[in-house]
This record gives structure tokens, C-alpha cells and sequence, in this order.
């Protein structure tokens, strides 16, 4: 299409801390060129931080990929993180607050849900885990 | 032609020319470093180098993993990680090296025997110069870290903000090392300074995640435990709103916006647990 720039899509490994550090700082610049508020950024940051730090942890590593959205003139940022892990048996036990077999918090899952406008959770046993979310500048 | 079994003829050389060679040597390389190392200091090195290398070609050896080569070995590990710690860099430690060859280049006949003397020390000291990559590269490694470790403990200080009260200003990402450092930093400042009120402030901290959140409750969970208040202090709004909808919780501990609110909040403490000992003395 002549005129329409090509949607850049930017990718971050995920296979250690330095991953998930990485990927909070893309984040936040893609959340800041997206025009969100210093609410809303710090809302996307933590819930970037909450689900890289699962595909780590219990996805074994994998990568996210980030890129800016647009709806109906809005602008906001989507990111996607993705790992070939076990996958989640049970994702309603999975979402539910202060469930965690990792000896955490069990609020990082159900947190980004709620910190995120829209939440996509792709998983199952032996299937790896893929967890969409998308925040929109207000 | 007579055969040359081993490296005779390159032990020969060595033998006959060493005083010549090891000026040469120590000029060349002393060029290279331009100066930054002193003169008598690089004869000494290269002088125990030189003789390694002759003890080593004289055992027979003529690979540089071989144990006739072992002190030279450890001589240029030990090389390689004082130039690493003085600065040069992984070429002007390597020339220390390859600067031989050079140096016995002009003494050479272009015999039989003489290029294949040369050969075989040129094969060894490429492999000697290997070995100073390495260690050195390993030093590096060292040094950085131990440079991340004192970075640590820099940018956790833990200040005694007024009698009986201690702070300690978080400034980044607060991961499991730093957490570590944190809490140990603040118990001991707490028996150091004699404290009983403890302020943790997070205005620097970029975003509070649950794993922050995690590693905050526990520190204030091993500062209750020596007999200390704790308050975190410095939760600015977005923060405040993020850790609403993450849902975590931070119980009973008590939690200020400034640095000022929270001192002002372990001051009335004192003074109300002072109250309270007094009150209790006039009554028995
Ligand atoms: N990418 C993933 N792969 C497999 N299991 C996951 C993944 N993400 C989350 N889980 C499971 O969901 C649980 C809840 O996750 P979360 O809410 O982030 O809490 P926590 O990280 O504190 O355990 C985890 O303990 C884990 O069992
Ligand atoms: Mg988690």
C-alpha cells in the first residue's frame, strides 16, 4: 500500500534477567512514543516485567516482540511474549490471585490482565504459552 | 645433510645469540608499550621468559601444552594478567610474545636447518601468545565483576538520617543480588547506629513489580525481626496505582509518599515508645 509504513515489529530474546531488563526498557520507549500517560507506561512496564520474567522462569526463555497499534485513532503499544515450555494445564488456577508453583506471588499473570486493556492467553499442557497484551493511550 | 632431531638447531641459537636477543627483545616490545612500562621491569620479564623457553626447548618439548613448557606457562599467565590489571590491551600483551620471532629473524642463514628452527618456535610462540589472550581475557572478566559487585554496595548506602532512625534511598532495579545487599546493608546499620526505626525509600526505583514488591517484604520482615520499624517511603502515583491493580499488598507495613513523612513518622514512634516506657516506670 503506497504511503502506509511498514509496521516495525522489534524482537527481544528472553533467556535470562538481562533479557527482562531489556525488554521493560524497549517497552517503556514504545509506550512513551505511543503517547500513554506516566500511569499508564508504568502499568504496561510492570505487566512487561511481571510476563517476560514468566517466559524465564517457567517457560524456559523465549522472546517478546513489541510494536505500536492502532485502533479507531488511538495509538497504543502491543507486545507478545512467547516461549515453547510446558504450557499452563489449568489457565483459570493460573490466573487466579496468589496462585504460584514457583514460590512467587502468584499476582504476575492475573496482575498484567488487569493491568493491561486487553489480555490474550494462548497455552495448554506441552504446548508452550503465548500472552498477548495491548495498552491504549487514553 | 645431517638430521635435526628435535630443536636443536633452535636451542642453539638461543644458546649462542641470548644476550643479543633479549636486548633486541626488550626494545622492541619496549617500543610497543611506548614507555608505559618501566625499562628494568620488562628486562626482568623477558629474561625469565627467555630462560623458560630455552629450559623448555632443551627438555625436547616443542608444544607449548607440554610440561616442559610449565614455567613458561605460568610466567606469561602471570604476564598477561598484570598487563590486563595495568591497562594495555590484549595486543600490546600478545607482541610480548610475538615480538621473538623479529628478533631472531636477521641471525637466520636461510639454511634447512635455520628455517625450520624458525618455524618451530614460530609455531610455539603463536601458541604462547594464545595463551596470553586468554588470560588475559580472563582477568578482564574478573575485574569487571568484582567492578559490578563494589558497584553494588555503592549505590546502596544506608544513612543514619537522625538518632535512632536509618535510611536507605533505592536507586534502580532492585533484582535478587541487590535485595540481598540491601537487607544486609540495613541490618547492620540498624546494630551499627543503635536504630530501632528503619525508612526504605523507593522514589528511584522505575517500577515495582511483584518480584520488587517480594524482595521489599522481606526485608522488612528481617528488620522486624531485630526489633525494628519499618516504614517504605517515596511511593509515587503511578507506582501507588500500579501496585493497586497488580494486587499485591502490603499489609500492615506502614508506607509514606516523601522521605520527610516517613522520618516524621519514626520520630513520633520514638517518642510515643518512649512515652510508653516512662508511663510504665511511674506505675510500678
Ligand atoms: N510462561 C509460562 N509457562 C509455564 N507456566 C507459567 C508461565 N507463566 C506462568 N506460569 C504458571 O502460572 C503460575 C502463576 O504465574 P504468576 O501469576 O506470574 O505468579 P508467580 O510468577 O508468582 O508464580 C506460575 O507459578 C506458573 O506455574
Ligand atoms: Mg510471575
Amino acid at each position: 500500500m503506497p504511503g502506509d509504513t511498514a509496521r516495525r515489529t522489534e524482537s527481544i530474546e528472553l533467556d535470562g534477567s538481562a533479557g527482562v531488563v531489556k525488554a521493560r526498557q524497549l517497552v517503556r520507549s514504545l509506550a512513551q512514543e505511543a503517547g500513554l500517560s506516566l500511569v499508564d507506561q508504568t502499568k504496561l512496564v510492570t505487566a512487561a516485567s511481571e510476563l517476560a520474567r514468566n517466559t524465564v522462569v517457567y517457560g524456559g526463555g523465549g522472546r517478546m516482540e513489541a510494536e505500536a497499534a492502532w485502533s479507531n485513532g488511538r495509538s497504543g503499544v502491543r507486545l507478545l511474549f512467547a516461549d515453547e515450555g510446558p504450557g499452563i494445564p489449568d489457565v483459570e488456577l493460573a490466573l487466579t490471585d496468589g496462585w504460584t508453583t514457583g514460590g512467587g506471588m502468584g499476582l504476575g499473570l492475573s496482575g498484567a490482565r488487569r493491568l493491561a486493556d486487553e489480555f490474550d492467553l494462548d497455552t495448554g499442557e506441552g504446548r508452550g504459552t503465548r500472552v498477548t497484551i495491548v495498552k491504549w493511550a487514553r | 645433510m645431517t638430521e635435526d632431531r628435535g630443536a636443536q638447531r633452535l636451542v642453539e641459537l638461543l644458546a649462542d645469540h641470548e644476550d643479543d636477543f633479549v636486548t633486541q627483545w626488550v626494545a622492541t616490545v619496549g617500543e610497543s608499550l611506548s614507555g608505559r612500562l618501566s625499562n628494568a621491569e620488562l628486562e626482568r620479564e623477558l629474561r625469565d621468559l627467555y630462560a623458560a623457553l630455552r629450559s623448555g626447548l632443551a627438555s625436547g618439548a616443542l608444544a607449548s601444552r607440554e610440561d616442559g613448557f610449565a614455567e613458561i606457562r605460568s610466567l606469561l599467565v602471570e604476564l598477561s594478567r598484570n598487563r590486563a590489571r595495568q591497562g594495555f590491551t590484549p595486543t600490546e600483551t600478545a607482541i610480548s610474545v610475538f615480538a621473538l620471532k623479529q628478533v631472531l629473524e636477521p641471525s637466520l642463514t636461510g639454511s634447512a636447518k635455520d628455517i625450520r628452527a624458525y618455524l618451530q618456535l614460530s609455531r610455539l610462540l603463536d601458541e604462547l601468545g594464545l595463551l596470553t589472550a586468554e588470560a588475559y581475557a580472563r582477568t578482564r572478566e574478573e575485574i569487571i565483576s568484582s567492578q559490578a559487585d563494589q558497584l553494588l554496595e555503592l549505590s546502596t548506602p544506608v544513612v543514619k538520617l537522625w538518632d535512632g532512625v536509618v535510611a536507605v534511598p533505592l536507586v534502580g532495579t532492585l533484582d535478587s543480588a541487590r535485595t540481598q545487599v540491601v537487607m544486609e546493608r540495613l541490618l547492620q546499620a540498624l546494630i551499627d547506629y543503635n536504630s530501632t526505626q528503619a525508612i526504605i525509600d523507593i522514589t528511584g526505583v522505575p517500577a515495582v513489580d511483584t518480584q520488587v514488591a517480594q524482595h521489599l517484604l522481606k526485608t522488612v520482615v528481617a528488620a522486624r525481626m531485630m526489633g525494628a520499624d519499618c516504614v517504605i517511603s517515596g511511593i509515587r502515583p503511578q507506582i501507588a496505582q500500579t501496585i493497586v491493580a497488580l494486587g499485591i499488598e502490603f499489609g500492615d507495613i506502614p508506607t509514606k509518599g516523601t522521605l520527610a513523612d516517613a522520618l516524621r513518622h519514626a520520630l513520633d514512634t520514638i517518642e510515643r515508645d518512649k512515652r510508653l516506657a516512662e508511663n510504665r516506670g511511674s506505675l510500678l
